[in-house]
């Protein structure tokens, strides 16, 4: 049972991963055109992120 | 923005006839700071429509110079340009307008309602975590792990539960406390009590080695009453910003001459009393002012009902808002904006506000009666078990079970999942929902109460006899009329669909103010306009009073008259007759004059209507229909609408209406059909019945699972499994409303993101 020090630790950390991941493009407003987004992947055009 | 209070809205009208796009004057007043070098502004663009517009608009802008930046918006239709500071700004308003996205000013302040969303949806994203990670270790505790390993896990949950349930249930402590502090119960005070007794009962476990604790529940608890929260909010939001952006144009300023003859534009909110004011044709009226020079004549019709426009000279008062059709004219201010016409509907609204806030949402009656029952069943099987056992850890255990099955869950989302889905259906269909308790509202219906000018109308005249009889005749005159903003030049527009108005060459055309237009040809001198101006002899054209007329001369004799009716909005016809057939008790209060009522509630077979009201008279008429226990539901678009809107039980206005009138209507439709009406009725009716099953399921659950809680059977496991299920049961019923009756009631309808008007109307204002 002793893999658990790491294995725990490390589930823990992937969802904390992915909550300041999901904090962070909240941050930077990823989720204010939703429906836009899905029209933008379609443009031909390099779309670089500012 | 604050310098332009939102008294300035209240001249907004969509694609006004007259409303061109923003001035740059009103693009740097509506602009903030946004770094340090740039400026930024947001225009609102009803016509953006799909991916390639984005890309159209942001190339577009992009290739002009000075803008560093410009990002459009799908989903609030919207455009944020970034441009550098210090210098005029670029031609934004006039590149998208010849690119075809004609814009309005949007609304630049950060609203508090943003920030509460955003801290709503961060609660829910913590909470998620935690339940995530606190159910991994409650499924191994429940497949049955060692005694160890259990304490250990539970020890764990305890310190990820502890932060996400101080953060995430920030929401509804505050809440409980603020309803407890003034005496009251809502639904959040046995979801607080809940979490926080089964947060501290399972610490007490966990440090004693207990088998079960219950930080799953808890923070599961608070995962599902967020996303209810969240949805419930971000539709309110979504609302809020398309009614908020809609055309917020013309009148924010206007140009004022002061005593050394310099002549300033100023923002509504800085003109004051005894100042001068320039006022040139197609202006709206900015604030309440005496003439002082000028003839001209004034669309009234938002602001008093009236169709006809009216003549006037100088010492004549003009209210604020009205608009200026054909001459220019010098006012004097006799008020601040504070202090127009507007101030008055605001204080009659504001009075009538005040009668409608005893309606209590269905969640809040159903929680009122739902917490102390809760409560009272909690301690009941608390106090049960310590006289039976004499064991108080045994006793609490339970009681806690009991506060965790029976928490709101599913009711928390009955209501929201039921109206968010409502919202976006009628969303698609061009209708914005202010707030869940006007569906809740709307589905109390039985009587509905039409304005009549620009609600059943469309608010401008249209040639009666379309096509008449000499086209020759038409075109002459059209080639007249083109050179004015008067309502029945713009219907003459319209109606020549022979384009013969190019071949027809006409000189020297003038605009008499009060009279009509005058122009040469090469046979003579042609006027059109009032009878006893264009002709020698008036005597000669029979005087009928029933329809507006204009007349065209040609050196004093004459060649037509032209007579006008008001023109019924899209889908009037059908909405009354779907609503006579429903039955609904439907009537017509106007301010127009009683010929011009009688005729259109003949027409649409209305039996009640009263003509000639004042704005106080329509708020007294509604209230009268709620003394005698009707539930009305308004359709207005004025600003002498707008405190009858306040009043009604539930009220609709179209995206053309004056800006208070929006703010105080529940529903504001985007297209121009009148069938919104009887389409968000039934919506409103169908997600009512929705939310009743809802609760139905929600009671039925918790009738079934509280003897279990009592009795003492409820594990943590069997809560996880309970309170999923009923929520998931709740959301799949909300999801009813996407299918089945409405779907016969939809019809594929052309998308018109603002009131139509003639086309060629739209032309000028594009030009």
């Amino acid at each position: 049972m002793s893999v658990l020090v790491y294995l725990i630790p490390v589930s823990i950390a992937l969802g904390a991963i992915g909550l300041v991941a999901f904090l962070w493009s909240l941050r930077r407003g990823q989720y204010q055109d939703l429906d836009g987004a899905a029209e933008r992947i379609l443009f031909e055009d390099e779309d670089v992120p500012d | 923005m604050s310098c332009c209070a939102p008294e300035a809205g209240v001249f907004a009208h969509a694609t006004d006839v007259c409303g061109a796009s923003p001035s740059r004057e009103e693009i740097v007043l509506a602009s903030r700071q946004a770094t340090k070098n740039l400026r930024e502004v947001r225009l609102s663009v009803p016509s953006i429509h799909c991916g390639g517009c984005l890309r159209t608009i942001e190339r577009a802008l992009a290739n002009l110079e000075d803008v560093a930046e410009a990002r459009a918006n799908l989903t609030t239709r919207s455009v944020v340009v970034r441009w550098k500071e210090g210098l005029s700004p670029p031609p934004i308003a006039e590149t998208l307008v010849a690119i075809g996205y004609p814009p309005h000013l949007g609304d630049n302040e950060a609203t508090g309602a943003d920030r509460s969303q955003a801290e709503l949806v961060r609660a829910l994203a913590v909470a998620g975590f935690a339940a995530s990670n606190i159910m991994l270790f409650s499924v191994s505790v429940w497949s049955g792990a060692e005694v160890e390993l259990r304490n250990l896990f539970h020890i764990l949950s305890a310190f990820i539960a502890l932060p996400a349930l101080i953060y995430s249930g920030r929401v509804f402590y505050r809440s409980a406390w603020a309803a407890l502090r003034h005496g009251r119960t809502n639904m959040d005070v046995p979801i607080s009590i809940g979490v926080g007794l089964a947060f501290a009962m399972s610490l007490y476990d966990t440090i004693h080695g207990g088998p079960h604790a219950y930080f799953d529940a808890a923070i599961m608890l608070l995962f599902f009453l967020l996303i209810g929260r969240t949805l419930d909010d971000v539709m309110r939001a979504k609302a809020r910003t398309a009614v908020r952006d809609l055309a917020k144009l013309t009148a924010r300023g206007a140009t004022v001459e002061h005593q050394d003859g310099a002549r300033t534009y100023l923002p509504v909110s800085e003109i004051k009393p005894g100042m001068t004011i320039l006022l040139a044709a197609g202006e709206r009226v900015p604030v309440d002012a005496r003439v002082q020079s000028g003839t001209s004549e004034l669309d009234r019709s938002l602001v008093t009902g009236e169709s006809a426009p009216l003549t006037i000279t100088a010492g004549a008062i003009v209210e604020a808002g009205t608009l200026n059709l054909t001459g220019p004219l010098r006012l004097k201010a006799m008020a601040v904006a504070h202090d127009s016409f507007l101030a008055e509907m605001v204080r009659l609204m504001t009075a009538a506000e005040a009668g409608r806030s005893s309606y209590r949402r269905l969640a809040d009656k159903a929680a009122s009666l739902y917490a102390p029952l809760v409560h009272s069943a909690a301690l009941l099987s608390f106090l049960g078990w310590a006289f039976a056992t004499g064991d108080y850890h045994r006793a609490a255990t339970v009681a806690i079970a009991v506060l965790i099955i029976t928490c709101p869950c599913a009711l928390g989302l009955a209501v929201p999942i039921v109206q968010v889905i409502a919202a976006r259906r009628l969303f698609e269909r061009g209708i914005m929902v202010k707030d869940g308790a006007g569906l809740e509202r709307l589905a109390e219906v039985d009587t509905i109460v039409f304005d009549k000018t620009g609600t059943l109308t469309a608010g401008f005249p249209q040639l009666r006899d379309s096509p008449p009889a000499d086209s020759r005749v038409l075109a002459l005159a059209a080639a007249l009329a083109a050179h004015s903003r008067h309502p029945q030049s713009l219907a003459l527009v319209a109606a020549n669909t022979v384009r013969e108005a190019q071949n027809v060459q006409v000189d020297d055309v003038r605009e008499v103010p009060g009279q009509g237009l005058e122009g040469r040809t090469g046979s003579g001198l042609l006027r059109l306009g009032r009878a006893d101006w264009a002709l020698h002899d008036p005597g000669t054209v029979s005087i009928s009073s029933r329809y507006p007329r204009t007349i065209l001369s040609r050196d004093g004799q004459l060649l037509a008259v032209f007579s006008f009716h008001e023109h019924l909005r899209a889908g009037a016809r059908e909405a009354i007759d779907a609503l006579k057939a429903q039955d609904f008790e439907v009537a017509i209060l106007s301010g127009d004059h009683a010929a011009a009522v009688e005729s259109l509630a003949r027409e649409l077979g209305i039996k009640r209507f009263e003509a000639g009201l004042r704005p106080g008279d329509k708020l007294a008429r509604l209230k009268g229909l709620a003394m005698v226990g009707r539930r009305t539901l308004m359709v207005g678009d004025g600003l002498n609408d707008a405190p009858a809107l306040a009043a009604a039980h539930v009220s609709m206005a179209p995206s053309s209406a004056v800006d208070v009138g929006r703010t105080a209507a529940d529903f504001v439709f985007m297209r121009d059909s009148l069938e919104a009406v009887p389409f968000t009725l039934a919506v409103a009716r169908r997600a009512g019945r929705l939310i009743r099953e809802n609760f139905a399921l929600a009671v039925i659950y918790n009738a079934i699972a509280l003897p279990f809680a009592v009795a003492g059977f409820i594990t943590p496991l069997a809560a996880a499994l309970a309170m999923s299920a009923s929520s998931l049961m709740v959301v799949g019923n909300a999801m009813r409303l996407n299918v089945g009756t409405l779907r016969a009631a939809e019809r594929p309808e052309r998308i018109t993101p603002q009131a139509s008007r003639p086309p060629n109307a739209i032309a000028r204002v594009v030009e």
